[in-house]
Parts: C-alpha cells; sequence; structure tokens
C-alpha cells in the first residue's frame, strides 16, 4: 500500500472552543489507483490531506492521534528536515487557486525550475530547460517562448497547468488535488482532468482526488470516501456507490442532483445544515438530518460496518446501512 | 412575438406616462422583457493625463431575447461570456453602449430618474456570494427594510418591521432572526436573506446571477426548491444564470447558450439539451461530468482545444470558430446570424430554435442529465 490513513484526529484550538475537524479517518491508495475524498465544506477533507502532506498550520492545527503510512513508514513520528524531503518529491499537491498558489513576482519558469534547483541540485541553466520539458509535457504551446512569462500571463486552465506541472516535477509516487477544477469552466475542466488522469497513469501515481462534485468523481475515480464531520461515513469501489449507496448522507447527495424525470418537481434536498465543528452532534453526527434517523442514533457512534455483499472491500458508518442499501 | 410599441420614440413620452406604463400590470405568457440587440463596450484607454481610448471590451456585442411573464429564461455560459454584463444591464446598473432592453413597452436603457427607479422596484438582482452581497455590519432587519426606504410606497413606516417578519417568515427563515447580523447565519440562510430582499418590493422579474454556486450540494437543492416555490406564489418571471448546466435545465423553461457576447443558441430546455445544434452547446454539454461511472466508457466527450480568445479582440466572422472543429472559410469572414437553420426551417422538429451557426446539425451528446 503506497499510503494509509489510520485513525486520524485533528483539532483546532479556537477562541471559541476546540473544533474537531477529523475524527478518526481511514483510507488508502495504491500506486496507479484514484481515491476521490467526498464531501461539503467543512467536511475534514482537505484538513486531512493538508496532514499527510505536512503543511497543516500548527498551531492552531494540532494532530491529536493517528497514523499516517507512507510507504510503511509513519510520517507522524519524521522530523520536519525528513518530512522535507518527502514533500514535493515522493509526494505533491495540487491546490484548487492556482492564481494564489504560483507567485506573482516571479515568472513561472523561475518557479519550475525551484523544484530542480532545491530538491536536485541543478544549474540555473539545466533547471530552466526541465521546466519548458514539464511545460510541454502539461501541452502549453509554445513552452520555450513562455518559460519567462509570470502567472499572470496565462489563462485560469493554463495556469492549473503549471501547477500540475509544478506536482509532476520530480515524479512523485502521490499526488493530493485539492479541487483542482473547481475554478475552472467546464470545458477547460475536461482537458485539465483529461491530462492530470494521462499523467497518472503514465506514471503509475496514486491519486487522491478531493472534490465536492458528484460528476468529475464518476469519472475518473477507482473508489470514493464520502465525509461528514471529520469522519468517513461511506467507503466503496466508485460503481457501487453511485448504484446503492449505503448510508443515507451518500444517498441524499445523489439524490440531490436534479435528474431528467424530476423536471417541474421538486428536487429531493437534505434537511438542515452541516454541522457546527465546535458542537458535533451526540451519536451519528449526521443524525439530525437523516431521514432513517432513530433514538439509537442519538446516543451509539456507529462504527464501520463492514458492507459484505461486495468482494472488494466497503463500509458504511450507519446502524441502519442494510435498510439505506436496499431502500 | 409582439413588437415592442413605439410611443417612447425619441423620448416623446413624459416620466409621468413611462411610470405609468410600468406600473400597469401585465398578463401570463406575454414577453415582459424584450431585448434588443444589446452591447455593452468597456473602453480600453492609454496614457495618464490625456487618456485615449485604444480599443475596447466587447463584453456584451449584440444580444436579443425576449423573457414571457411567468417563464425562467436560464443564461449559461463560460465565464467572460459576458452572462453577467447583461444582468447588469438588464438592471440599469451599467449603461448600454447600443441596443435596448424594453420592458413593458419602455426601453429602460434610456430612462432615468422616477421612470428608472419604478422599473428597478419591478426588476430586482439575488446576487452569487451571499458572502460579500450583504452588508456585514447591518442587522437583517436592516438590510431587507433598506428596500422600503427608498420605495416608501411598498411598505408604510410602521409597517415596515412586520413587513420584513412576514418576508423572512416567506424564505423560510425564522421571524426571530431579524435583529441578527449576516455572520451569525450560514451561506444557505444568508442566500436566503438575499432572496428576501429581492422580494421586498413584489417584483414582477428577478434576475439571479449565479444563486447557488456558492453554496455546498446538500443546500443548493433547498434554495433552489425555494426559489421554484416562490415563483408560482408570486407570479415571477427569472433569468437564471448559471454555469451548473443541470440545475439551470431543472428550472428553466427555456435556456440560452452564450459565447464571447453573443448569444450561440436559445431555445426550450428539451431543444437545448437533447437537440442542440451549435457546435459550442455540443462540446459544452458533452463537457459535463456526468454523476453515473457506467456512463464513463460509452459516452463520446467533445474536447475543445485552447481557451475562450479575449473579448477585446474576438475572432472575425463567428467567434466560436478557432476551437470549433466544423470551421471553414465562411466562418472567418461572415457572422452568423442567430435564427431558425435553414435546413430546420418549418420543419416540426425540436432541432428547429435559434442556433447562430452556418453548419449548425444536431449531434447527438451524451449530457448532462
Amino acid at each position: 500500500m503506497l499510503l494509509e490513513v489510520r485513525d486520524l484526529h485533528v483539532e483546532f484550538h479556537t477562541r471559541d472552543g476546540v473544533a474537531k475537524a477529523v475524527n478518526g479517518v481511514n483510507y488508502s491508495v495504491d500506486a496507479g489507483e484514484t481515491l476521490a475524498v467526498l464531501g461539503e465544506s467543512g467536511s475534514g477533507k482537505s484538513v486531512t490531506a493538508q496532514a499527510v502532506m505536512g503543511i497543516l498550520d500548527m498551531p492552531p492545527g494540532k494532530i491529536t492521534g493517528g497514523e499516517i503510512l507512507f510507504q510503511g513508514q509513519d510520517l507522524l513520528t519524521l522530523k520536519e528536515d525528513e518530512r522535507r524531503k518527502i514533500r514535493g518529491a515522493k509526494m505533491a499537491m495540487i491546490f484548487q487557486d492556482a492564481l494564489s498558489s504560483l507567485n506573482p513576482v516571479l515568472s513561472v519558469g523561475d518557479q519550475l525550475g525551484e523544484m530542480f534547483e532545491v530538491h536536485r541540485g541543478m544549474s540555473r541553466k539545466d533547471a530552466r530547460a526541465r521546466a519548458v520539458e514539464l511545460m510541454d509535457r502539461v501541452r502549453i504551446p509554445a513552452a520555450k517562448e513562455r518559460v519567462g512569462q509570470y502567472p499572470h500571463q496565462f489563462s485560469g486552465g493554463m495556469r492549473q497547468r503549471i501547477m500540475i506541472a509544478m506536482a509532476l516535477a520530480l515524479e512523485p509516487e502521490l499526488i493530493i488535488a485539492d479541487e483542482p477544477t473547481t475554478a475552472l469552466d467546464v470545458t477547460v475542466q475536461a482537458q485539465v482532468m483529461d491530462l492530470l488522469a494521462e499523467l497518472q497513469r503514465e506514471l503509475d501515481m496514486g491519486l487522491i482526488l478531493i472534490t465536492h462534485d458528484l460528476g468529475v468523481v464518476a469519472d475518473v475515480a477507482d473508489k470514493i470516501a464520502v465525509m461528514y464531520a471529520g469522519k468517513i461515513v461511506e467507503q466503496a469501489p466508485v460503481h457501487e456507490i453511485y448504484k446503492a449507496p449505503a448510508h443515507p448522507y451518500t444517498r441524499g447527495l445523489l439524490d440531490s442532483i436534479p435528474r431528467l424525470d424530476q423536471k417541474g418537481q421538486e428536487l429531493y434536498a437534505i434537511k438542515g445544515l452541516p454541522p457546527n465543528l465546535l458542537a458535533i452532534p451526540s451519536g451519528c453526527s449526521f443524525n439530525p438530518r437523516c431521514p432513517l434517523a432513530r433514538d439509537r442514533c442519538r446516543v451509539d457512534v456507529p462504527p464501520l460496518y463492514e458492507v459484505t455483499e461486495s468482494p472488494v472491500p466497503r463500509t458504511s458508518a450507519c446502524h441502519y446501512w442494510k435498510e439505506c442499501l436496499h431502500g | 412575438m409582439a413588437e415592442p410599441s413605439k410611443t417612447n420614440e425619441a423620448g416623446a413620452v413624459s416620466e409621468a406616462e413611462a411610470v405609468a406604463a410600468i406600473d400597469a400590470p401585465i398578463q401570463r405568457g406575454e414577453p415582459i422583457l424584450q431585448v434588443r440587440n444589446l452591447q455593452k463596450h468597456f473602453p480600453l484607454t492609454q496614457g495618464i493625463l490625456f487618456k485615449k481610448q485604444v480599443g475596447a471590451v466587447k463584453a456584451v456585442d449584440g444580444v436579443s431575447f425576449d423573457l414571457y411573464q411567468g417563464e425562467t429564461l436560464g443564461i449559461v455560459g463560460e465565464s467572460g461570456c459576458g452572462k453577467s454584463t447583461v444582468a447588469k444591464l438588464l438592471m440599469n446598473l451599467e449603461r448600454a453602449t447600443a441596443g435596448e432592453v424594453f420592458y413593458k413597452g419602455q426601453d429602460i436603457t434610456k430612462l432615468s430618474g422616477r421612470a428608472l427607479k419604478a422599473v428597478r422596484r419591478n426588476i430586482q438582482m439575488v446576487f452569487q456570494d451571499p458572502y460579500t452581497s450583504l452588508n456585514p455590519r447591518m442587522t437583517v432587519g436592516d438590510i431587507i427594510g433598506e428596500t422600503f426606504d427608498i420605495h416608501p410606497e411598498v411598505a408604510p413606516k410602521g409597517d415596515r418591521r412586520r413587513k420584513v417578519q412576514e418576508l423572512l417568515d416567506v424564505v423560510g427563515l425564522n421571524p426571530e432572526y431579524i435583529n441578527r447580523y449576516p455572520h451569525q447565519f450560514s451561506g444557505g440562510q444568508r442566500q436566503r436573506i438575499g432572496i428576501a430582499r429581492g422580494l421586498a418590493l413584489n417584483p414582477e422579474i428577478i434576475i439571479c446571477d449565479e444563486p447557488v454556486s456558492a453554496l455546498d450540494v446538500s443546500v443548493q437543492a433547498q434554495v433552489v426548491n425555494l426559489m421554484e416555490k416562490l415563483q408560482d406564489e408570486f407570479n415571477l418571471s427569472y433569468i437564471f444564470i448559471a454555469h451548473d448546466l443541470s440545475i439551470v435545465r431543472h428550472i428553466s423553461d427555456r435556456v440560452g447558450v452564450m459565447y464571447l457576447g453573443k448569444m450561440a443558441e436559445i431555445g426550450t430546455d428539451v431543444q437545448i439539451y437533447d437537440h442542440p445544434t451549435h457546435p459550442y452547446t455540443q462540446a459544452l454539454l458533452s463537457a459535463v461530468p456526468v454523476p453515473d461511472p457506467e456512463a464513463r466508457a460509452n459516452r463520446e466527450r467533445i474536447i475543445l482545444t485552447g481557451d475562450v480568445p479575449s473579448p477585446a479582440n474576438p475572432p472575425s466572422g463567428c467567434r466560436f470558430r478557432t476551437r470549433c472543429w466544423k470551421a471553414q472559410d465562411k466562418c472567418a469572414t461572415e457572422v452568423p446570424v442567430l435564427a431558425v437553420p435553414e435546413r430546420f426551417r418549418g420543419l416540426d422538429t425540436p432541432a428547429a430554435h435559434q442556433s447562430a451557426c452556418h453548419f449548425a446539425e444536431e449531434k447527438d451528446v451524451v449530457h448532462a442529465s
């Protein structure tokens, strides 16, 4: 297994109290595999990724428990200078907003070349040549002429390609893409997702795709982890989850997508609001919004039940997953 | 299609007449808004002391459509296509460079003073970002009640608090929250406040500029449902601007597709989504990720190359030709007009709707459901 996150807990200490952002997350990715982490804002999907990358702001953040095994090694026990060697070289991250993630006063060539200068000790000239190669690889036209240009001279889609180029520079084994296409238009989104998928195949990388878009997930993912209030509520291979979700939250998300046969009818809507992380409901954190909720759900924290009908591991954190699956 | 009345030729009508026309009721099914060849060019200038115009960003460049009473017209397109500028022009927040917007026969681009104020009471707007479109230092009661300061005829002073509470109730918020501030609400609740503000003056048209795109998936559906409910209840006409094609299809009666300041194709939701004839619409629909992994293998996707050209220097002829796989010499020289294509004219087929392409034809695309 390339990456294994085990029982990860992250808290933020704020003026108003302790916000429990991640409450025992388990997931894993293999080489060449795409794991989609699906969730709404505040579900903890980005915080988990930041903990894996080691770029969590601490304080106010604090990892209070768990392990992050990368190629069998627990990253949380490493010193910062050891982690820095892994970051960028073995695992890299693509952020949502390319414009604010790139340095506006450095040319893209300098920013791409920096990777090679710092991690590989190359000369400036060689690094520049590699930067042009990379830009070619992510299909930026006229890479040679554009290598000296600044981020503002590129369009949104081009900037996201540069982010991808930067992440791929040292041929990492794991890429974490945090909402990589959310800020892009659909036609450009299709281009960028295609490119990412192709490069992943070519380099046999593991990919963690963080998103809230059920359409993008269906297009590229092998398996899905659905997060709610800092927990994974359902984990399953992509085909099965869309056919028959085993958690009421997943079901609610799928049902709230407008469908053709519902034209003119009311859309299904999950009632209520996403939980406040300072005061997560007792028992199952989804219980105040859940159509299946009973007394037990308000007291008993549901464990991850094994949804056995499937040959590939599939789990659901709902006491009544059977009801959800069949109904 | 009824032609706009000519009463306002050369500004011949008095302000009082204009206000009277604007306040007159309108029947369901009649065009309430007629947009004709609307243009907005933003000047590009050079020099500091002596500014001279060196060009123009043609954000909206000749857009025409009708909005009927009680319907929802969806407008889709990528960023920079001019859809938000159209919204601002319809509100007269931006002055049009050329073209007309007829509201009940009055050209609102030429109105000012009392008549313009009367129009704005009847055309309201809901903005995209509920976090920045509400003043953080005003209570909800003040935000919604402020509209009555400008239009005191709608609610007399003593009655305002009750009226605001009524509005909160209508949009599904607790009327006791009237003294709270925007930061005490979630994103979905804030958008409800924005909608309540839009409703306050009993408008006939609400222009919604990306009203749900800043919201979480589970909350989007709630807001869309609310908007549909309000439309039925108050007989509203919506212009619904968004980039999420599946939501637009769900809510719209008719849909217009914009590209680089022009309307590429317009028709009913079935015509546009199931029988698109413009290559851009086809590409746009095929690029939308479908939430069904089974469809992954058996769908044909049209991946457009390149980016949208700059509206300061749009391509000659058809604006889509630089990214179009069907482009020929004719496309570079002749601007295609938005009309029912020759080959479909007079035929009883859903493909017979307005499309601005020289080579309009149907193509089977697996689209957003």
